[in-house]
């Protein structure tokens, strides 16, 4: 046993006779003085002697998040500090705001700006509420059999490299490819999708409605599970049809869900698929398609101007952080659910 | 078997009394939503569908626009042709040996320091955890990321693809929840024969999570299956490059080529594309049916306590 100075004076007497015996300076002290506070026992010397075998569990893990995770959190200085090829990753001349000031003054800052904007709210908007609708249809089915086909098939996109989702849109929109031959089969004349811009944004979304909406269903279909069947009894006595039960019981009972998923989209809503922008967009397209992180990929790597893409992506970091922590205020003051 | 029973069955359909009459709407709706259902199926398979069949149909249906649903000029040259491209099992040998690295990487250590932090008496637990929930709402970026990659020297090593990757917040979340629930019984009563933290560890714990760690490591496998991005930016040698970069820059050069030599030129390499895709595709789509649930499991997990 090991008794604890601070717990003495609480014990039982049995007990303080027990730690008398083990340890009589602890309950004689403890009259004396006021309690010592527990820590003076539990510290690191002891702790690790205890547990060292579990820490060293963590040595490498940790080692690996200073250096692979906070070593670029801290790297993100040199948008503040002229970079050099050949000199120190962080930078060797303090700027200031020198980049941040030249992005919003960039001729390109409002086109990536809004092009970002419009993507992201476009995302939001329509493809958000695609897998509440399409969870809510699932849950309606009566078979089994029918219901987990239905997952099956809607998840495997999910599970496609970006690359391959960006070969399926080259297809289909090809001059010769399905999309295309319905346009012809209407009457009109053939259109190059992927080389107008005016077709970038509706391509975008549609590309990840195939894409992320089966999947997305997932947490809904586990929140509808938790429905209580009782609710719907009650309801059915009650004499609601089934849309007053959607709309009464099923719909408040995957609200959490709902919020939570949207304010985690929203924290999202700046960094637009990046990689599937790259992979889609040409200079024919860049009036709709080029985003804040395309840019700032043309800018670092491409050009090789690393101070200022390491500038533009602070900015793009923090208007993203900034629209997360609003909407998770908002939610809690409306709906009472939030991340934190 | 300590098994991941937690989750709720997502496949199970509502039980319905049977003496209560649907109304002739929601009858109506049954059908509709059936219907409406099919389709999606059908849109979500077409593109697949689609690939197969101008994977075999020769190049001259293909430019026609009369492929769709079904090969049309069955050929098999372009895949044979392709079956000896040294290059392109090169890149997937690439993948292969990325995934298995990076996997590898990322199990050991998410594994250990899951185990580690799901101690809750552990001193300083709380710290470390906060180090990890942090780095799942702020990255490096990718300029910091890029030059801390290039200042190791990976550049051009398998290393930048494998090791910056190793621990997904996510990923860590749900094996620390896991071993949280593990019965505390079973560890105590190898404590005290005599087992160490070690023993615990590798003979009671690992062989009682075989479900967790299996859908661990179909989640980082198949992001490093999928990954083509870090390999474009670190990779600049053919020899290292993976399938999915191999296949990037069919597409991308395609593409380019025809902007520049007019719009026939893009389809040329249509029947070629399509192959390569699909070669591509065709193991993930063959392992799929099987590891499903795993990923379903998974998602489920990260949302109990994430």
């Amino acid at each position: 046993m090991a008794p604890d100075t601070g717990t003495a004076e609480a014990s039982p007497p049995t007990r303080g006779g027990e730690l008398a015996a083990d340890t009589p300076d602890a309950v004689l002290g403890g009259r004396s003085r006021p309690p010592q506070p527990l820590r003076d026992k539990d510290t690191w010397a002891r702790a690790l002697r205890k547990d060292w075998r579990l820490y060293t569990f963590l040595i490498l893990p940790i080692i690996y998040l200073l250096i692979f995770r906070y070593t670029p959190m801290a790297g993100n200085v040199v948008a503040f500090r002229r970079f050099r090829p050949g000199s120190s990753m962080f930078g060797d001349e303090w700027v200031g705001l020198y980049y941040f000031q030249a992005f919003i003054q960039d001729p390109k800052f409002w086109e990536v700006f809004l092009n970002t904007v419009i993507l992201g709210a476009l995302t939001l908007i329509v493809v958000f509420p695609l897998p509440i609708v399409l969870a809510l249809m699932l849950n309606e089915l009566r078979s089994r059999r029918f219901k987990k086909f239905a997952q099956t098939i809607t998840y495997l996109p999910h599970f496609m490299s970006m690359v391959i989702v960006a070969g399926f849109v080259f297809e289909l929109t090809a001059v010769n490819g399905t999309i295309n031959q319905v346009v012809s089969g209407l009457g009109n004349d053939p259109i190059p999708f992927m080389q107008k811009a005016e077709w970038f944004r509706q391509i975008y979304v549609s590309s990840e409605i195939w894409q992320t909406v089966g999947f997305g269903t997932i947490l809904y279909l586990a929140a509808l599970t938790t429905i209580d069947d009782q609710l719907y009894e009650a309801a059915r006595i009650d004499g609601a049809n089934r849309w007053q039960q959607t709309w009464h019981i099923t719909l408040p009972g995957i609200r959490p869900t709902i919020v939570v998923l949207l304010i985690l989209n929203i924290g999202t809503f700046m960094a637009v698929g990046f990689e599937k922008v790259l992979l889609l967009y040409n200079p024919l397209t860049y009036p709709t398609a080029d985003v804040i992180a395309t840019y700032l990929y043309r800018v670092g790597i491409n050009s090789g101007s690393f101070s200022y893409a390491a500038a533009i992506g602070l900015f793009e970091a923090v208007i993203g952080l900034v629209l997360v922590l609003s909407a998770n205020l908002i939610a809690k003051r409306t709906v009472g659910a939030s991340l934190w | 078997m300590v098994t991941t029973d937690v989750v709720p069955d997502i496949s199970r359909v509502r039980d319905v009394p049977r003496t209560v009459k649907d109304t002739a709407s929601y009858r109506v709706f049954r059908v509709v939503n059936v219907t409406v259902l099919v389709i999606v199926c059908a849109v979500t398979l077409y593109p697949f569908v689609n690939l197969a069949a101008k994977a075999f149909s020769s190049q001259g249906y293909i430019m026609a626009g009369q492929v769709n649903l079904w090969p049309r000029g069955f050929n098999l040259t372009t895949l044979d042709w392709l079956a000896h491209q040294e290059r392109f099992w090169t890149g997937y040998g690439n993948t292969i040996i990325q995934t298995v690295g990076g996997t590898t990487i990322a199990m050991v250590l998410t594994t250990t320091m899951a185990y580690a932090l799901a101690k809750k008496h552990l001193k300083g637990r709380g710290i470390v955890i906060g180090m990890v929930v942090v780095t799942m709402f702020f990255n490096g970026g990718l300029i910091p990321n890029y030059l801390l990659i290039t200042n190791l020297g990976f550049k051009n090593t398998v290393w930048a693809i494998i090791v910056p990757n190793a621990i997904s917040a996510f990923n860590l979340l749900v094996m620390k929840a896991f071993f949280e629930n593990f019965p505390a019984e079973l560890e105590e009563a190898a404590a005290i024969d005599g087992m160490t933290t070690y023993g615990i560890f590798f003979r009671i714990v690992l062989p009682l999570s075989k479900a967790v760690i299996a859908t661990m490591i179909l989640f980082y496998a198949v992001f490093f299956w999928n990954s083509w991005f870090p390999a474009m930016l670190y990779l600049s040698d053919a020899d290292l490059q993976p399938v999915t970069l191999y296949l990037r820059n069919l597409l991308a050069g395609a593409s380019g080529a025809g902007r520049e030599a007019g719009m026939e030129e893009v389809q040329i390499g249509s029947n070629l594309k399509a192959v390569t895709m699909l070669l591509t595709v065709v193991p993930i789509i063959a392992v799929y049916p099987f590891v499903q649930k795993y990923f379903v499991t998974g998602v489920m997990l990260g949302s109990v306590k994430g």
